[in-house]
């Protein structure tokens, strides 16, 4: 790698950071009581170097404790989901690809049922940790279901797999849920289900944020391999990608991903769908491009979503997925007329 | 006749640059060929005829390395091809397919992009070396002046000359061809005929119309996926062949014009009255 493209790619990454700090900054002063921009930075000031300034305890609770790790996991979230919907259309050729596709969701929503309706380890394991073994467990069956289904193509393959999979693990929650839940525990469930970041403290931040900045990273590095998917797995095979091992690693990263953060908020819809398509559209087609604007807008994209959440009826949360759906299906169905093609 | 003809000769007796020993390739029970042997020389400009079914796609996909054989080895200059990372090979043998299409709202320009793949890492960026060889490979199907061009506003034509500078942007030694002029008009295919020709590389190419396989250096017929002939058309397209494998009476003619001589192909039934 020149220099000169060392520098290209510093400068980029430079305004990339000052427009995520910019939007944390807003998302942190927007809620039910606004918090001014100095008292957050004075905080900020506070808690990184210690700086002494003199801010009011709740304030200072409500932006570093509550909105500010909210703010960081929302982006992480929205930027994970993105690139993982970028992934997943590139590889498998198919415009309708979503991170859940791959039967994570579904998954991780039986783990969490398990978790807390059930009473699977019996308090020793939190919700969080039973979403994430669900969904895991829900990719394997669906990687193996796609392994054994020796189709045509391997794309075709996975995504049917994937289908039947969420299918069954939705059946599964569904009858743990009527056999088992009171109506509280299913509307908590439902709650949880349609994403929700009130839980979010900072061991979530310090779970998200590392496993996101892999999972662009592992991303990027595949962009030229991710590029040659254009016309085809053929196509990509004869350009000189290892097909099978790059359709391997990268599914399981994302995989990886969307497990991660579905286990933090719940399975948030339309993000992984609708922001790949909607930057591909600025950007085009290339990854080297594509990726990392997909991961900031998604970031952007579910902060507002967040902030738009808490404020949108008084006194109460709207789960996030309601906000995201609702904003998600109408800029899909846009994108579908104009575009003409996905 | 053809441009690479000197360097046939020249390199007859090297490392053959590509080579199939005893092929078979079956899938659920079907057996789509069977024990095909033949080698590519570097040069030479190898045509596949044979009917529908007969295993000609299969049989460059298996010499691309696409699918692997259920007996036999390809060998590329006197290597497995199996023992070769997809990269090597790339490097070295390019694939043209039948139809291969995008969804993607990409330029032609970046379609051609797309044969650098092979020579660059995650690392190496874009350099003016690549440039150049897109430019060069752009210009070698005539199609410079339409770089800019949204891929789905291109015809089939463009297209399919846009696949072969793609392919030639990996700046290969041997370039496969699977029926590169199926579902063009007569002009298009005729033009793109005439480019392959003149290609400075080796190439093997699928065909299904026997007078414009006539071009070739040498022919390979298959019939059920057997290699029933090898060697140079006039030597390979008897009357004989044509009626066992293409099932079809034909004989040669001659060209008054230019003495070139041409293939007149009928139905058996008239032939035979």
């Amino acid at each position: 790698m020149n220099l000169m493209s060392m520098g290209r790619l510093l400068g980029h990454s430079l305004w990339v950071s000052a427009v995520l700090c910019l939007a944390i900054m807003a998302g942190v002063a927007i809620g039910e009581t606004s918090i001014s921009l100095p008292v957050i930075a004075q905080v900020l000031a506070n808690k990184l170097w210690a700086a002494g300034y003199r801010v009011d305890l709740i304030d200072e609770g409500i932006v570093w404790n509550y909105r500010l790790t909210r703010a960081i996991v929302a982006a992480a979230c929205g930027a994970g989901l993105a690139i993982s919907g970028v992934v997943l259309q590139s590889l498998l050729r198919n415009p309708l690809a979503d991170p859940y596709l791959l039967g994570i969701s579904a998954g991780a929503s039986t783990g969490a049922v398990l978790v807390t309706i059930i009473g699977v380890g019996a308090g020793a394991i939190s919700l969080s940790t039973g979403a994430f073994a669900g969904a895991m467990a829900a990719f394997a069956l669906v990687a193996l279901l796609a392994r054994a289904s020796r189709g045509q193509t391997a794309a075709g393959q996975i995504i049917l797999a994937g289908i039947a999979g969420s299918q069954l693990f939705n059946a599964l929650t569904s009858f743990l849920i009527t056999r088992s839940a009171n109506a509280e525990q299913a509307r908590g469930i439902l709650f949880w289900l349609l994403g929700n970041l009130s839980g979010v403290r900072w061991s979530s931040v310090s779970l998200a944020v590392p496993v996101v900045l892999f999972g662009l990273v592992v991303c990027l590095w595949h962009r030229r391999s991710l590029d040659a998917f254009t016309f085809g797995a053929d196509s990509a095979a004869s350009l000189g990608i290892p097909v099978r091992r790059v359709q391997a690693s990268l599914i399981a990263t994302t995989a990886l991903i969307t497990a991660v953060m579905v286990s933090i908020v719940g399975s948030i819809g339309f993000v992984g769908l609708v922001v790949p398509h909607a930057v591909r559209m600025v950007t085009g087609v290339r990854h080297g491009r594509l990726l990392p604007l997909s991961a900031l807008s998604g970031a952007l994209f579910m902060i507002a979503a967040d902030a738009l959440s808490r404020t949108v009826i008084k006194g109460q949360v709207l789960p996030i997925g309601v906000i995201t759906a609702l904003v998600g299906a109408p800029v899909f169905a846009l994108i579908l007329i104009r575009g003409n093609r996905l | 006749m053809n441009a690479s003809n000197p360097a046939l000769t020249a390199s007859r007796e090297g490392t053959p640059l590509l080579s199939a020993v005893n092929l078979s390739y079956a899938i659920k029970g079907a057996q789509l060929l069977k024990d095909v042997s033949l080698t590519i020389q570097p040069g030479e400009n190898l045509g596949v005829v044979g009917p529908n079914g007969s295993g000609k796609s299969t049989l460059l996909k298996l010499l691309a390395g696409l699918k692997t054989p259920t007996q036999g080895d390809v060998f590329m200059q006197g290597k497995r091809l199996s023992s070769l990372r997809r990269r090597d090979i790339a490097q070295c043998l390019a694939v043209v397919e039948q139809q291969a299409q995008t969804s993607d709202n990409l330029t032609l320009q970046q379609a051609v992009e797309l044969g650098r793949t092979p020579w660059l890492s995650a690392l190496a960026p874009w350099s003016d070396v690549d440039r150049h060889i897109v430019e060069q490979a752009m210009a070698d199907v005539n199609l410079q002046h339409l770089k800019q061009r949204a891929w789905h506003s291109l015809s089939g034509g463009e297209r399919q000359r846009a696949h072969i500078a793609r392919a030639l942007a990996q700046r290969p030694h041997i370039l496969l061809l699977d029926e590169p002029t199926n579902h063009l008009d007569i002009q298009q295919q005729l033009s793109i005929l005439r480019r392959v020709h003149q290609l400075p590389v080796t190439t093997v190419i699928a065909l299904h119309d026997l007078n414009q396989a006539l071009a070739c250096d040498r022919l390979a017929v298959l019939d059920a996926g057997e290699l029933v002939a090898l060697g140079s058309p006039f030597e390979v397209l008897t009357p004989e062949r044509l009626h066992t494998t293409f099932g079809v009476a034909g004989h040669w003619l001659t060209d008054p014009l230019d003495g070139a001589k041409l293939l007149r192909l009928r139905p058996v039934q008239d032939g035979a009255a």
